[in-house]
């Protein structure tokens, strides 16, 4: 068991409120249209995603659901502008997206979005408050050590600052990685099977945690999983089969 | 900036203690180590050469010829404000009662030296004082060396020739000296008032005659300008900055040999570079990908990237560079010496090398990565399949070859040694791995039997399975092993050859010297030395230049190879034969009929004819002592010069050069315990100089192991580089290698089978690596031994077995430190850190 410390003793303190992303503003956080996305050529060409069109409001929360190849980690990477489609467009908060060279989304990504993967992907040369604050200092970002700090007592780290992810438990990676993604105050909030690689038990808690720090910043989350429970804890969940999505 | 910097310390800091650093820079700082050592010992050689020429000149410059030098050169030297000073130099036999010793003689006047000073021990308590100064009239100074081969101490007597002089001083340090190399003989200083009373020089002596200059910069060029076009045959300048021709000639080679030496370790810790890059790359790739993921750009990925190569460059290099600094004491102790006797401090001149090589090496090694992480697609991070493998594409290898060309075109100095050396190391590599992979697949066969239990057989079959990787392994090591093989059977089969090759009663003292009315005196001692010798051969000695070939004027300027341009502008020297010489064998052309005694005809050995040039029936016109002489080459001889006997490079008939005056030499055994006879003999005949050839042999054994030794030290690192490029292949498989030993745990092997695997694999590239190295250094040494230097090869079974058990403790080593750590972990935490 490598959850030793005990994950319900950290408080949620919601006394200091994040700012609400002013950017999207009277328009959808994310729209997607007609995407598409190929690989492989003639006979060997496989449609993952298929004129696939999707809305998504400011501060929605939206699962993604699909069984294994479904190709949900490709539609994320494609809203997060980690792959460019094949033909459509992703735009985020009514900008082009997907048409940006790879730079410009990288620097989009950096100020708008956060990240929660399965894997955590803490990067072990830096404590967990450097983990934290690597983002936004990326993003120039003045004060971010103080956010960084906040956001760690926020999920229950306050003790652990100066801890390499090697000296903290699975659980407490996640929540490191909870807190890099939500401490620069994204509008988004891409969470790729963010309790995969936990137990269910420390699972459950890196889930109310996401939720609620989700429901204070008014982040839109779009969770990608394929745990159906998980899903509903979204405000919509939808399907990916065949390429396209559809609600449940 | 300050976030890219600060990130790239910190991952490699990371990348470190996680070990995928370490091979990586070890393989850099021996790199750099190797071929800062070189060029610090070389560096401080020239150094010593350029800053101190005047010291070794005794002036600001020289006029050296091999007779006495005109009245009008120290008059016109004069006319120009120059100071001029007079020394010779020639070998003769010092003798202390019943004890002899050959010795260099010099002569000077009372202004030498000009410039610098001696160190000269002048009373017994060992105080050294630096004078400039010299001897005074009827007193010498003498090297230790002499002075303990003759029982000396101040204030003894010294017989040089006809006269007794006073030992007044030790010779403790004398700039204008090379080292041991380049003077067999001690010295031994007087003044030049005394020499004409030692009646040592006669006719057909060789001295060297020199004009020391000193003063003003400006008036020495002027001279130096006006003087050179008529400077006459066998006379030359030399400045500060071409003084010791000789020493520079040796360095030259020696910058060359061991830079080229070093350079074969460059190469095989270029190769260990490139396998230990991979897990630093992988690593970074993840790293790369997760900071494109949070908005990093480009530029940011590639800054990092290029400041971790530039910190990794500057800390191999540095490291490097304080090795090669210690490592270049030892060059210097053992090879040093041969040079110059003081050698200066070394300069910064190689850290600068150094560091240079390291940024070159690594940035090229890291570029194509840079590039390919630079690009790396995002969506890595969420698929967690880092296929980006730049180093498959031969492309991104041009870097690091493009460098390693540029290098060994640069030690090489010359575009067919670069081009030699890049072919040699070609065909080697090529040998060694066509070896390899015979060996690999006869391994792979053997595995399969019955006979093998299955853990074993799983050990040996791993070769095969990772047959790249193994070649690689195999390469890197036996190519190490190879060179230090050669060096040692090189020298043990020339060392043993010269011994052997030369009959129990071979002649072991030769004189030459010998006038024309001592002829018959010397061939009666002879006779009673030794009673094998009824008649004794005493040979005439003319010594003359060659002017012309076929009536055309002959010129050093007219040849490019270094030895045609030496014997163009020396003196030969002649002799005279009515029979051939019994060991000589004529390769074309006739020897003379007795009728034939005194026509001009020439007969020349082989070696000679071909670096001049010279066809049987051309015509060769000597100028002996002022006359001139055409003989016509009749015959090419092949002489076999290590039997010890007398021989001489041309040869006429008995009486063609009879109106010549001529000195005399001859050689023959003087058998143990009779030194007392040549005693009375030298002191009967002082004149005579006697060169004992067992006492150079032991001088020329005595520098062969003391160069083999300094250039084992660079061979040594080929070696290491070797057993590093075996390392970085291991920590390259290292991940693989895990998941294979969790799995064979998972599925039940025990702790002792997966080590009893390994090391079973470990073994047999041990065992294959060996078999290469033997199998292509005997060869080298089978070619170099037959077709280069001439002796009878013999394959040394002991050395072979030597590198075998070497091998086998080495590569099984490296391997267990590399795969320790993780034969004591239980296989579930094993497949969890997969």
């Amino acid at each position: 068991m490598l959850l030793s410390e005990s994950e319900s003793e950290y408080k949620l303190s919601l006394t200091h409120q994040p700012k609400k992303s002013t950017l999207i503003k009277n328009t959808s956080a994310i729209l997607v249209t007609n995407l598409s996305k190929y690989v492989g050529e003639g006979a060997n060409k496989i449609e993952i995603l298929n004129g696939l069109n999707l809305q998504v409001a400011q501060g929605e929360s939206l699962a993604i659901v699909g069984s294994s190849g479904s190709g949900k980690s490709t539609l994320l990477a494609l809203l997060a502008g980690l792959d460019v489609p094949t033909s459509g467009a992703v735009e985020i908060g009514g900008q082009p997206f997907s048409a940006l060279d790879e730079d410009a989304r990288a620097a989009m990504r950096g100020g708008q979005m956060g990240f929660v993967f399965q894997s955590f992907q803490l990067l072990p040369t830096m404590t967990a408050l450097e983990n934290v604050m690597l983002p936004m200092q990326l993003a120039n970002k003045k004060d971010a050590k103080q956010l960084a700090i906040e956001t760690l007592e926020k999920v229950g780290l306050a003790e652990r600052l100066q801890h390499y992810p090697k000296q903290l438990s699975g659980g407490e990676q996640q929540r490191v990685a909870i807190a890099r993604a939500f401490a620069p105050q994204p509008a988004i909030l891409f969470a790729d099977e963010p309790t995969g690689n936990l137990d269910i038990a420390t699972g459950e808690r890196i889930i109310e945690l996401l939720f609620s720090l989700n429901q204070a910043a008014n982040t839109t989350l779009i969770l990608v999983t394929h745990d159906v429970q998980l899903a509903q804890r979204c405000g919509r969940t939808l399907t990916l089969q065949h390429g396209q999505l559809s609600a449940i | 900036m300050m976030l890219n910097l600060k990130l790239a310390w910190q991952q490699l800091r990371s990348q470190w203690q996680a070990g995928d650093l370490r091979v990586l820079l070890l393989a850099l700082v021996l790199a750099v180590t190797s071929i800062t050592a070189v060029n610090f010992f070389t560096n401080r050689i020239s150094a010593h050469l350029n800053n101190q020429g005047g010291m070794l000149l005794g002036g600001d410059a020289v006029i050296i010829a091999d007779h006495a030098i005109s009245q009008k050169y120290s008059a016109e030297a004069k006319q120009h404000g120059l100071q001029a000073s007079s020394t010779l130099e020639f070998a003769s036999m010092a003798i202390n009662s019943d004890k002899n010793q050959l010795a260099e003689i010099k002569a000077m006047d009372d202004k030498f030296p000009l410039v610098g000073d001696f160190g000269v021990q002048f009373s017994a308590e060992k105080t050294v004082r630096n004078v400039r100064a010299r001897p005074a009239k009827g007193e010498v100074w003498i090297e230790p060396r002499l002075a303990n081969a003759l029982k000396l101490k101040l204030g003894d007597q010294l017989e040089l020739g006809a006269i007794k002089l006073k030992v007044a001083g030790i010779l403790l340090r004398e700039p204008s000296r090379g080292g041991d190399m380049f003077s067999f003989a001690p010295r031994v200083m007087m003044h030049m008032y005394d020499v004409p009373a030692t009646q040592l020089i006669q006719f057909g002596s060789r001295v060297k005659y020199q004009l020391v200059l000193a003063g003003d910069a400006e008036k020495l060029k002027q001279f130096i300008g006006k003087m050179t076009p008529k400077l006459q045959r066998g006379e030359r300048i030399e400045d500060v900055k071409t003084a010791r021709p000789e020493i520079r000639s040796a360095l030259d080679k020696a910058e060359t040999f061991l830079g080229l030496s070093a350079m074969v370790s460059v190469v095989l810790a270029i190769v260990a570079m490139l396998l230990a890059s991979a897990p630093f790359v992988a690593r970074s790739q993840e790293t790369a990908a997760l900071l494109r993921c949070f908005g990093a750009s480009k530029a940011n990925i590639e800054n990092i990237m290029l400041i971790q190569t530039a910190l990794l460059a500057a800390i191999g290099g540095l490291a490097g560079c304080l090795l090669g600094y210690l490592v270049q004491f030892g060059l210097a102790h053992f090879a040093g010496k041969l040079f110059l006797e003081n050698l200066p401090a070394p300069n910064l001149t190689p850290i600068a090398v150094g560091l240079l090589l390291s940024f070159a090496i690594l940035f090229a090694i890291m570029l194509p990565h840079i590039r390919a992480l630079k690009n790396i697609p995002t969506i890595q991070i969420l698929r967690r399949n880092f296929v980006l493998n730049p180093s498959r594409l031969w492309l991104n290898y041009l870097p690091v070859i493009t460098v390693i060309t540029l290098l060994i075109f640069l030690l090489a100095k010359t575009f067919t040694l670069a081009l030699a050396f890049l072919a040699g190391i070609f065909v080697i590599c090529l040998v060694a791995g066509v070896l390899a992979y015979c060996l690999a697949l006869v391994l792979h066969r053997a595995s399969q039997s019955k006979a093998i239990s299955n853990t074993i057989g799983l050990g040996m079959d791993n070769l095969k399975r990772r047959l790249g990787l193994s070649i690689a392994q195999i390469i890197g090591f036996s190519l190490g092993a190879m060179v230090l093989m050669l060096l040692v059977i090189i020298k043990t089969d020339l060392m043993q050859s010269w011994q052997s090759s030369l009959p129990v009663d071979a002649p072991n003292r030769f004189i030459i010297n010998i006038q024309q009315n001592q002829v018959a005196p010397v061939k009666t001692l002879i006779r009673q030395l030794d009673v094998n010798q009824a008649s004794p051969q005493v040979f005439a000695m003319i010594r003359g230049r060659l002017v012309e070939k076929n009536g055309q004027p002959i010129s050093a300027e007219m040849f490019t190879d270094e030895r045609a341009k030496r014997l163009v502008s020396r003196e030969f020297n002649l002799s005279s034969t009515a029979v051939m010489q019994a060991d000589n064998k004529l390769l074309q052309g006739r020897w003379w009929r007795a009728d034939e005694a005194a026509a001009p005809l020439l007969s020349l050995e082989q070696g000679i004819a071909t670096t001049l040039n010279i066809k049987l029936g051309d015509t060769l016109t000597y100028d002996i002592a002022g006359s001139k002489i055409t003989l016509t080459v009749t015959s090419l001889r092949k002489v076999e010069w290590d039997s010890m006997r007398a021989n001489f490079f041309a040869v006429t008939p008995p009486e063609t050069l009879a109106k010549f005056s001529a000195s005399y030499m001859t050689a023959f055994y003087l058998p143990k315990s009779q030194d007392d006879v040549l005693n009375s003999m030298l002191q009967q005949f002082p004149n005579f100089t006697v060169i004992d050839v067992a006492s150079m042999m032991n001088q020329v054994r005595d520098i062969m192991s003391k160069l083999s030794i300094a250039v084992s030290f660079v061979f040594g690192f080929c070696v290491l580089a070797g057993v590093v490029v075996l390392y970085a292949a291991l920590v390259a498989t290292r991940s693989a290698r895990l998941q294979e030993a969790s799995l064979l745990r998972a599925f039940g092997a025990s702790r002792k089978q997966v080590s009893l695997m390994m090391l079973t694999e470990f073994v047999s590239i041990a065992v294959v690596a060996s078999i290469v190295a033997v199998l292509v250094a005997s060869g080298l040494s089978y070619y170099l031994s037959r077709f280069v230097l001439d002796i009878p090869y013999q394959f040394n079974f002991l050395l072979a077995l030597s590198v075998l058990a070497i091998a086998l403790v080495l590569i099984p080593l490296a391997a267990w430190l590399v795969i320790r750590g993780y034969l004591n972990v239980a296989p579930k935490q094993l497949l969890n850190s997969i």
